[in-house]
């Protein structure tokens, strides 16, 4: 037990029948820090989630929440933890407004409005406030239930991809206000399938299968890959895709607009995979740091492959 | 555990509860509709005093007395005779087939027997697949005949009219031995219909959010079992007291139900009656993994509760293992507690008997309910 963890987790495991959807993983989150959850859908992302705020009963493994322990401190943790579902969970058929009271009163803020009023406010929603929640869009939906489990100022978040469907400028603004809490102490695990957003996290965690199979911050994720990554650009970038998906050494291919990303872990190999094309007109082609998408793409097949 | 148990969270849920049953439409129509159409179809079509049930009539009696037998029955309004024999297996044969409700037979040398003192029967068959159906009728059979035999039993005879009865009434088959009166039908009418709505009303409390995805929501608040149960149960005792009073109107001032007893006592019991039905309902809805299996669970308690109860059949006629079950079922309880405390002017003393099985009853209910509550996931 760690009193500067938020999160710290050993082996933690949960079996569905005879299908292991989270396979013994080890999390240590400390407080403040904001860490990304990656992972193929299927991998275990919501599972394992579910098990950090007590929704589910852990196969094996222990640790503590806040302190708490995960298999007794059910109660507590849930009290101090904000976690946010990744199928809407509110209800459809109350108010913008009445939701937020009503997580204000189940978790007895004495004085609910003052919270609820700026909650509505800094979303904007004033004038809708009336509306059923069910009648909002997609992305609304998204943007009111996250700022509906962060009305009790939880010390920790759980976000189960908080972003999906949301757009650009209203991410922006979380990730602007999940920066500025975590300056303050909150502490956050988010799961996304985003790059970008994982590119903003402190640390993240990758996972497949059930298994942790990268994780520390993003530079080290990417040089952990092992990974070279060519880039194939100008006019006739996309006319040896075809071929340099079979090619030896290449272990995948991506078009990224016009420019094609040639990545796998033998550079040598893929040097000689490119060769022939080199000297071709409207071709250029250089090395490049690998991205993070790259590397995900990498972790992906070799789940897959597994 | 450092659980505190919590009144604002439980106002918070029977306010969420509220909130939404008054945007549903559908349930909100079916509160009020669902007992009025009940109360009518069920208290019109039990409670109609049958009049003008067809009769056969077997006379094998040439005698004046068997005349003013049968204009009496044909007089009373109850019987109209459709057939006149002096075959009673003609008699017996409508009967059979449906054609008639009754066969009265007169039989050989009545009037003869009767001026001699010989007290002869009459026997009255009576087809007893509705036994409601020709209770009234039977009833009034009886007086029918009596006055029927005074007026003709004049002059010397006169005596034998007064020391009656000079005859003897057979009834067959044996009726059953509580008979099914208006009185007790709208009643029990209130028993069946709030076991009906309550156990809806609250079968899909926790169901509902667990199809809607809302109960991990609900589970990741700090929302205690106890809490949620009471919050989930509450604000239904209010549409279980809109029904009660609307039945309890009907059955006043559109069948004329005598209420002998004391209402304040009637609301206590109906308040209990309420919860434990409403405890009944949230049970399954713990104990149900998806709506569909909720309403069968329903289907399996309502069936006892209506037919058992002593509602549909004479509790008291049916085999001892059904009265068995009835003894556990609340509407069964319930029933006598309403109609002591209505028609008999019951007090407390008189219905306790009936009155502490609906306690356990409730508590053994959300004693499951808390128990089977499930505060995961899995
Ligand atoms: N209640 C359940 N019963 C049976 N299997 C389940 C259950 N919940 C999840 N699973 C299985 O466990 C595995 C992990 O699922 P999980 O929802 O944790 O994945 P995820 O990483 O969140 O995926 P996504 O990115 O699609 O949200 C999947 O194979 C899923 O089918
Ligand atoms: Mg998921």
């Amino acid at each position: 037990m760690s009193a500067e963890r938020a999160i710290d987790v050993k082996g933690l495991t949960k079996r569905f029948g005879a299908k292991t959807a989270v396979n013994g993983i080890d999390i240590a989150v400390p407080y403040g820090e904001v860490w990304g959850f990656l992972g193929p859908n299927g991998s275990g992302k919501t599972t394992t989630i579910r098990m950090l705020c007590g929704l589910l009963k852990p196969d094996a493994g222990s640790g503590t929440c806040l302190g708490f322990d995960l298999l007794r401190g059910g109660e507590r943790i849930k009290r101090e933890v904000g976690y946010m579902t990744q199928k809407f969970s509110f209800w459809e058929d109350l108010s913008i407004r009445e939701n937020l009271e009503f997580v204000g009163r189940m978790y007895e803020l004495g004085d609910y409005r003052t919270p609820v009023d700026a909650t509505i406010a800094r979303l904007g929603l004033e004038r809708r406030q009336h509306q059923l929640a069910g009648e909002l869009s997609g992305g609304w939906k998204q943007r009111l239930a996250l700022a509906a489990c962060m009305l009790h100022q939880p010390r920790l978040l759980l976000l189960d991809e908080p972003t999906a469907g949301v757009d650009p400028k209203a991410r922006r603004d979380f990730w602007d206000e999940i920066h500025r809490l975590s300056g303050a102490g909150l502490t956050v695990l988010v799961s996304t399938h985003y790059m970008d957003e994982a590119e903003r996290c402190d640390r993240i965690v990758y996972i497949s299968l059930g298994n942790i199979v990268a994780r520390g911050t993003v530079a080290n994720v990417i040089a952990q890959s092992g990974l070279f990554t060519f880039i194939v650009e100008g006019e006739g970038a996309r006319r040896p895709a075809q071929k340099l998906r079979g090619a030896n050494g290449v272990e995948f291919v991506s078009f990224f607009g016009a420019a094609l990303h040639v990545s796998g872990r033998d550079r040598a190999a893929l040097e000689r995979a490119l060769e022939p094309y080199r000297g071709d007109a409207g071709i250029a082609i250089h090395e490049a740091v690998p991205s993070l998408e790259d590397v995900f793409i990498q972790l992906q097949d070799e789940g897959a492959a597994a | 555990m450092s659980e505190r148990f919590s009144w604002p969270r439980i106002a918070a849920v029977i306010r969420k509860e509220a909130v939404q049953m008054r945007r549903d439409r559908l349930t909100l129509a079916m509160i009020v509709g669902v007992p009025l159409m009940q109360l009518f179809l069920f208290g019109f079509a039990i409670n109609v005093n049958p009049k003008h049930l067809p009769t056969a009539v077997s006379i094998d009696d040439p005698g004046p007395l068997a005349d003013s037998v049968v204009a009496a029955l044909e007089n009373s309004s109850y019987f109209e005779i459709v057939k006149a024999t002096n075959s009673p297996e003609v008699a017996r044969r409508l009967l059979d087939e449906g054609r008639v409700s009754f066969v009265v037979e007169i039989p050989q040398n009545f009037s003869r027997d009767l001026v001699r003192g010989l007290k002869p029967s009459i026997l009255v068959e009576a087809d007893a697949t509705d036994p409601a159906a020709s209770a009234n009728a039977t009833g009034a059979l009886q007086a029918i005949l009596d006055s029927a035999l005074r007026d003709d039993l004049v002059g010397p005879l006169a005596a034998r009219a007064i020391q009656a009865p000079s005859y003897s009434l057979v009834l067959h088959p044996l009726y059953n031995p509580e008979s099914i009166t208006q009185y007790n039908v709208v009643p029990g009418l209130l028993a069946v219909i709030l076991t009906m709505s309550m156990v809806l009303m609250t079968c899909l409390a926790l169901t509902r959010e667990r199809e809607r995805g809302t109960y991990e929501n609900l589970l990741a608040m700090p929302v205690t079992p106890v809490e949620l149960m009471i919050g989930k149960i509450a604000p239904n005792i209010v549409v279980g007291a809109v029904q009660s009073a609307l039945v309890l109107c009907v059955a006043r001032y559109v069948f004329g139900v005598p209420m002998i007893g004391s209402l304040a006592l009637l609301a206590a019991a109906l308040l209990l009656f309420i919860v434990a039905n409403l405890a009944v309902g949230y049970t399954f809805s713990t104990v149900a993994e998806n709506q569909l299996q909720a309403m069968q669970m329903t289907m399996f308690f309502l069936l006892p509760a209506i037919l058992l109860s002593g509602f549909a059949f004479p509790f008291r006629g049916m085999p001892v293992w059904a009265q068995w079950i009835g003894e556990i079922l609340p509407s069964t309880h319930f029933l006598r507690v309403v109609r002591g405390i209505l028609l008999k002017g019951n007090g407390a003393l008189e219905i306790w008997p009936d009155i502490w099985p609906l306690v356990l009853f409730l508590f053994v209910a959300g004693g499951i309910a808390l128990l089977r509550f499930r505060r995961t996931l899995d």
